[in-house]
């Protein structure tokens, strides 16, 4: 073990795989001799050279396209957005290309798209989304967001290993402010929930860099232990997992970083409504952004992303119902 | 670089002269045509009986551009092929009982019933099925080439795509990718005078076979209906494609000879434009060649016409596919083999020597 941040585990987890497996080849904007608009890829030019770690045209849609073209003669591409609102560009691909490659006529497309993404440093409407949901909504596409260092590195190899095409969604906020104990050499965090605290009375299900805050949120509730669950994985969902969690707290809070409408989390409160109403001893409550792009300014971006005060108000609201 | 398409021949072409065809090559690829027009002339009426769910789309009169450009792929190149090109499928293997089943949603067919028509590529021809979004394949045909090349192979791609999709930014990424990196591709641009109801002109204002030079590569136009043209510039572009001399556009003139899809009469095609391609009908000039070789083409017809009514009798016996199917297969299973492309027939004579 030794500990480094969230983004370092990503670029560890990118380099053990590329050591062991040379089938794998990154693809992005600026990632080789720049190292990558956030350095991921800091290092690895040197090490890999200039065709493993490929500086591309600024051509999203041919990325995408050229991995999947890739992939399917034997290669193992990853690609770098270089933020996740640029995936907007490389969509069809995406969408129409590699999900449905394997579903019409049994040819697996593995690729894995990482998607810097996220608001909270004044990035404004387009280098602040948090598009998972886009890809949620459309079948063949798996979708993971870590919301630590040692799943970081965990999920980037599992997603690089996985035959179908996996969006990782790695969070700008936690790239350096979350640090954690990594495990050395080659290890895969698998596409489940992970309870990230235990308890008895409340559960607030999130994922990625909202873990953190509702970690923070829940620290201190006086008379009441709250359990939050994160997810890790959106496609698959962890259905048992969330279930269960439901079932041991009867009360839940779903927190979303997206806009609020068909997030993430609604996905989350639909099967709930569905499988664990009897188990609920209160509605459904959720935190998200509200359905405008993400500003620019400092307040009006603040007055955008759920908060720390937000989260903690809906739960304490709840505990109360 | 690019010629004009008012300066195309017209009437028959009299035999290549180059000696990469013997004659064998020269009745396979009539017999490819005649094939591929036999299988949609059935596939036509299976729909009109109500056979065939959704429409129905062909490449009549377009025969030449598949058939000629996939006879001058090896076994271990690989094909995006698209909807006016059936003749590459069967260039490459795939059988007519499974294509047509295929058109009728049928389990023998190479997607099981989950796509319809000419939505297929059956990977174990090493061919990628194409989407409905035209130029897409052009960028992965580009990634496979871009493989090739990155782990040092002998071995190029190539893919089809319409005049309409030249407008479109895919066109763009894959050509400029494809120049930057100077990869094994090649882009056969089959202009066939409409998009939908579209005519060019609507369409760009310069002949996209122009724009390769603005990418780095030569753009050449050829008759795309004259199958040994076409099998003589993929031919040539290939050789350049693996000796590393990078990317080829090919534009193929043709007309398309019948609507967009079946539900499409047309009636935007001026006649007189039609009856000026009839006259230059691929098969037909492809008829006269290998008559002229002392080859029986009648014989040739009834044969291909007894297989393909055949393949009818063995795709309308099969099932339609099993409802529960539906949702699975959605995602491929982690222990499972990987699968991949595989290698096609490569019939040409040139790669058996």
């Amino acid at each position: 073990m030794s500990e480094m941040t969230y983004l370092r585990a990503i670029s560890d987890g990118l380099r053990t795989e590329m050591r062991s497996d040379e089938r794998v080849l990154l693809m992005g904007e600026d990632i080789g001799v720049f190292g990558g608009a956030f350095k991921v890829t800091d290092g690895f030019f040197e090490e890999f050279g200039a065709e493993r770690v490929m500086d591309t045209p600024l051509a999203e849609s041919g990325i995408i396209g050229c991995a999947i073209g890739a992939a399917v003669v034997g290669m193992r591409p990853v690609c770098e957005m270089q933020f996740s609102d640029f995936i907007a560009c490389g969509f069809d691909q995406l969408i129409n290309v590699a999900g449905k490659m394997y579903y019409r006529q049994g040819l697996p497309v593995n690729i894995t798209v990482r998607l810097p993404s996220g608001g909270g440093f004044s990035g404004g409407p387009f280098h602040s989304q948090n598009p998972e949901a886009w890809f949620m909504h459309s079948p063949g596409l798996k979708v993971v967001a870590p919301s630590t260092a040692e799943d970081a590195k965990g999920l980037i190899i599992a997603a690089m290993r996985d035959p179908n095409p996996v969006i990782f969604m790695e969070h700008k906020n936690l790239y350096r402010h979350v640090k954690g104990e990594v495990p050395e050499g080659s290890y895969e965090t698998p596409f489940r929930a992970r309870v990230a605290r235990e308890g008895d009375d409340l559960v607030v299900i999130t994922y990625g860099a909202m873990v953190h805050r509702a970690l923070e949120a829940t620290a201190d509730t006086p008379g009441a232990s709250v359990m939050v669950l994160d997810l890790r994985s959106l496609v698959p969902l962890d259905v048992p997992a969330i279930l269960d969690a439901v079932r041991h707290c009867s009360k839940v809070v779903i927190v979303d970083e997206a806009n609020e409408t068909c997030a993430a989390g609604a996905q989350v409160a639909a099967l709930i409504a569905e499988h664990a109403f009897e188990d609920l001893d209160g509605p459904v409550v959720r935190v998200a952004s509200p359905d405008c792009p993400i500003p620019f300014s400092p307040p009006l971006e603040a007055a955008v992303l759920p908060s720390v005060d937000r989260i903690r108000e809906a739960c304490h609201g709840l505990l109360e119902y | 670089m690019a010629t004009s398409t008012s300066e195309l021949p017209s009437g028959p072409a009299p035999r290549a002269e180059d000696p990469h065809l013997t004659p064998a090559d020269s009745v396979g690829l009539l017999r490819a045509m005649l094939l591929m027009r036999a299988v949609e002339a059935r596939a036509m009426n299976l729909y009109r009986q109500g056979k065939v769910p959704g429409s129905f789309y062909d490449g009549f009169g377009q025969e030449a551009v598949s058939v000629g450009s996939a006879w001058a792929m090896a076994a271990d190149d690989r094909l995006c092929v698209l909807h006016r090109d059936l003749g590459a499928h069967l260039v490459r293997g795939v059988e007519p009982a499974t294509i047509l089943s295929q058109y009728m949603g049928r389990e023998a067919g190479i997607t099981s019933g989950r796509d319809g028509n000419v939505h297929f590529g059956d990977h174990r021809t090493g061919c990628v099925g194409m989407v409905s979004m035209l130029p897409d394949m052009m960028i992965v045909a580009t990634g496979m080439a871009m493989a090739f090349k990155l782990r040092g192979e002998r071995r190029s791609a190539l893919t089809w795509f319409g005049d309409g999709s030249t407008s479109r930014g895919d066109f763009h990424e894959a050509m400029n990718w494809a120049g930057v990196q100077k990869l094994p591709v090649i882009f056969v641009l089959e202009n066939n005078q409409y998009a939908y109801s579209t005519p060019t002109n609507l369409q760009f204002a310069v002949n996209p076979v122009e724009r390769a030079a603005g990418y780095g590569f030569p753009g050449i136009s050829v008759d795309g209906n004259d199958v040994e043209a076409m099998f003589e510039a993929t031919r040539i572009a290939r050789e350049r494609a693996i000796a590393g001399g990078g990317p080829t556009l090919i534009e193929a003139v043709t007309m398309r000879m019948h609507g967009h899809g079946a539900h499409d009469d047309m009636k935007y095609v001026p006649k007189a434009l039609v009856e000026e391609w009839r006259k230059k009908d691929p098969i037909d000039r492809q008829s006269a060649r290998v008559a002229a070789l002392g080859q029986d083409v009648d014989a040739l017809r009834a044969e291909v016409r007894d297989q393909v009514e055949e393949a009818t009798k063995v795709a309308l016996a099969g099932p339609m596919p099993d409802p529960a199917t539906a949702t699975g297969r959605v995602f491929h299973p982690r222990d499972a083999d990987e699968i991949l492309l595989e290698d096609g027939a490569a019939p040409w004579s040139g790669f058996r020597s």
